[in-house]
């Protein structure tokens, strides 16, 4: 340090950046303290966008939380709908029998928002480091993988597709051809990030070496999905505890070095391409068969049915009004959301409302880092290290 | 092959009130007194080897169990060796609500506790900054308590609706 | 007077009259400045109205502002909670008149599935709105359809309307 640094009696700035800033997402606050650009010390808040999910879940009955999942990562709706289906299915133990369709349908479903929420987190980014250009790509290939999902539930972003049991209805005629047409563009989509961003030298100086975290560290404040990975721990819950297929499944789990922010835009690309590999795995051994499992007292008969038969307008009310009747018990099901893992903790005593429902927000866990990951480094490095964090507001705060 | 929650039953003693099985998951209750230590005893143990903690939550059972055991703490941790999953659970009343912070185990555990105080009012002694996360400080009341009523607004600004 | 007909009468074509209310809405109904405040779900679907496919860009209302002074249009975009409503608030007043609120998704417009101890049930309650668009999320075809109607709202418009003045802003807890 030069003499006339020395002399100056600096203080340090305080700065507030967000909520309502453009790359916080509007739901996070960061209270900086800054000796010049740098970053002596961040804090970080939440909770702007808390909007009681548990207390919404104990208020209605176990089908009614269907819509309320969809809001959590808004980016990958349908996963929580399948994670939270594969909770209850557990307490109630039928999950063997769950027709084999409705299982390789999720998966499907399971990865086609995982692309789209890999493509919408590295629009944001690109877009926010200014990349505009970049931004309006990933924009279009997400809309093409959007079309998939709205051909198959109607919604383009919030889903509520899945129920307990099986599936709101079957993939649409067609689906097969309609998935082929899109990978090639979107094959043809993910060569041109790649050439416009792999190689890109302001591209690189923002992302290379900036972001950074320790193995060790990572563990310790409970990274998990493509954070932890970036770093080098190759834990993925599709291979360490299957769900659905993905045992049956050929797929790499991709994994970086450093778990700077240029790895974590390396592993989510690779993730998309594998996504890609693995629908086009589930749509060539798709089975035939029934979508939804054989059990009224769990899934509502069809309406053909329940306008015929009593018995079937019986459970159908008794499914509506009262809720299906979940044993007593508690249960923990992780799945891999684009984020990481996702866990749902269920608590039963008895009846048509779960008595808890809990999400394991994986971003939440990844935010409370953000303090320790970007001291010392420049305030314009929090732009990617955040983006690359991925916090979804919905998720985080709940 | 002993169960999981069996063996860490036979490795602490002292601090496991009782363990078992739940729909094929492991649970172990622990002793409120004693969670610190059991936790960096699940933490450091080669055979136990849990680094992750995955998951912090709390459970309201009013009305369901006795008034001294109203609340219960979930841990959920994960070990990367073994590939094996925990949950650790301990039981506080409705009078005192309170336990030892495991941040000094996990530094990861930190804003999950804030979260559990914030919505359920459970105070983590020896938490470095245990204050509201998901709420402001103006609020009034733990929201997830099985009494709070869902829709009892406590606005900032604006009228009361 | 006849000779004055008779001179605009020589003008021909080359002459409009119109009152400067009317010229000023119909340069403001193009060019909106928007402030995007997202918070939530809908403003995944607002990547869309602002990406190739649908293209807002296509109504003038292309150009975000990232600071309150220079919009127009105050887009609200996710449910507000009570935690964030002082801001949106304060965001609102630090805007320059004429100023127009959009409120985009049912969250924004009356709480929507949120009816609980942490969402504002709308927020009109804090501000005055001027479209409402609701959906959950609203599709980019009706949030074209509000802005269109929004842009025959402000071209109607009489300079008498402004200023509109401050939201009011008073913290109903002690600090
Ligand atoms: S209206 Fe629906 S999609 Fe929009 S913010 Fe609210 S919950 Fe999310």
């Amino acid at each position: 340090m030069s003499e006339y640094q020395m002399d100056l009696h600096t203080e340090p700035m305080i700065l507030n950046m967000g909520p309502s800033h453009p790359a916080t997402h509007g739901t996070v606050r960061f209270l900086l303290k800054l000796d010049g650009e740098k970053i002596l010390n961040c804090d970080t808040e939440i909770g702007y966008l808390h909007r009681a999910f548990e207390k919404h879940c104990e208020a209605g009955t176990w089908t009614q939380v269907f819509p309320y999942t969809d809001r959590l990562n808004y980016n990958s709706a349908v996963q929580n709908n399948v994670a939270y289906a594969l909770a209850v299915e557990k307490l109630l133990g039928v999950e063997e029998k769950i027709p084999a369709r409705a299982t390789y349908i999720r998966t499907i479903v399971c990865e086609l928002a995982r692309m789209a929420d890999h493509f919408t987190n590295l629009g944001a980014a690109t877009l926010e480091l200014g990349a505009l250009t970049a931004f309006l790509y990933f924009v279009e290939a997400r809309e093409l993988t959007w079309d998939l999902l709205e051909s198959i539930y109607g919604a383009r972003l919030t889903s509520n597709y899945v129920r307990v049991g099986g599936l709101s209805s079957d993939l649409p005629e067609g689906f097969a051809e309609h998935v082929r047409k899109v990978f090639i563009k979107n094959r043809e989509f993910w060569r041109e990030f790649d050439k416009l961003l792999t190689k890109n030298r302001i591209f690189l100086d923002r992302m290379r070496d900036v972001g950074g975290i320790s193995q060790e560290d990572a563990i310790a404040w409970g990274f998990t999905g493509p954070c932890l990975r970036s770093v080098g721990v190759e834990f993925d819950v599709r291979k360490t505890d299957p769900y659905l297929i993905y045992d049956q499944l050929d797929f790499d789990v991709p994994v970086g070095t450093t778990g700077d922010n240029f790895d974590k835009y390396l592993v989510r690309m690779e993730e998309i391409d594998q996504s890609m590999k693995i629908v086009e795995q589930c749509l060539g051994k798709l089975p035939k068969g029934p979508i939804n499992i054989n059990d009224a007292a769990v899934r509502n008969p069809s309406k053909a049915d329940v306008k015929t038969n009593i018995q079937s307008m019986i459970h159908h009310f008794k499914n509506t009004i009262e809720g299906i009747n979940v044993p007593a018990g508690e249960i923990y099901v992780p799945t891999e959301g684009s984020n990481g893992e996702m866990g749902f903790y269920l608590v039963s005593v008895g009846g048509g409302k779960p008595w808890k429902c809990r999400v394991r927000p994986p971003c939440f866990a990844i935010t409370q880092a953000m303090g320790d990951i970007v001291k010392g480094a420049f305030i314009a490095d929090i732009i990617p290290t955040f983006d690359m964090i991925n916090l979804i507001g919905g998720e985080c705060d709940r | 092959m002993v169960e999981l929650s069996e063996r860490i039953k036979r490795l602490l003693p002292d601090a496991v009130l009782s363990a078992g099985s739940s729909l094929g998951q492991q649970y172990v209750v622990v002793r409120r007194e004693a969670v610190v230590e059991a936790m960096r005893k699940l933490r450091d143990d080669e055979t136990m080897l849990f680094n992750f903690m995955m998951d912090l939550t709390a459970v309201d059972y009013l009305g369901k169990r006795a008034h001294d055991a109203r609340y219960e703490i979930v841990y959920h941790l994960y070990s990367l060796k073994h590939h094996h999953r925990i949950r650790v659970k301990v039981s506080v009343g409705a009078d005192d609500p309170s336990l030892d912070s495991i941040v000094p185990v996990w530094k990861g555990a930190d804003w999950f506790e804030r979260e559990a105080w914030d919505l359920y009012g459970i105070t983590f002694k020896g938490h470095p900054n245990l204050k509201r996360i998901l709420l402001y400080e103006e609020f009034v009341g733990h929201p997830l308590r099985k009494d709070y009523p869902i829709k009892k607004r406590q606005p900032l600004i604006g009228p009361e609706n | 007077m006849e000779e004055r007909n008779a001179e605009v009468a020589a003008l021909g074509d080359s002459v409009i009259l119109s009152t400067v209310d009317a010229v000023i809405g119909w340069g403001r109904k193009y060019s909106f400045f928007t402030y995007p405040f997202i918070t939530a779900c809908c403003g995944m679907e607002f990547m869309s109205v602002a990406g190739p496919r649908y293209d807002i860009d296509r109504f003038g209302a292309a150009l975000p502002r990232f600071s309150p002074r220079q919009a127009d249009i105050l887009l609200v975009v996710g449910t507000i909670s009570h935690k964030q409503a002082p801001i949106l608030v304060k965001v609102y007043n630090q805007m320059t008149e004429p100023k127009w609120v959009f409120s985009y998704g049912a969250c924004v417009c009356s709480g929507g599935m949120y009816n609980d101890y942490s969402t504002v049930q709308g927020i009109d309650t804090i501000l005055p709105v001027d479209i409402y668009v609701p959906g959950c999320p609203p599709r980019p075809e009706m949030v074209f359809d509000g802005l269109i109607k929004l842009q025959e709202l402000v071209a109607k418009e009489r300079s008498s309307k402004w200023p509109r003045g401050e939201a009011e802003f008073a913290p109903k807890v002690k600090r």
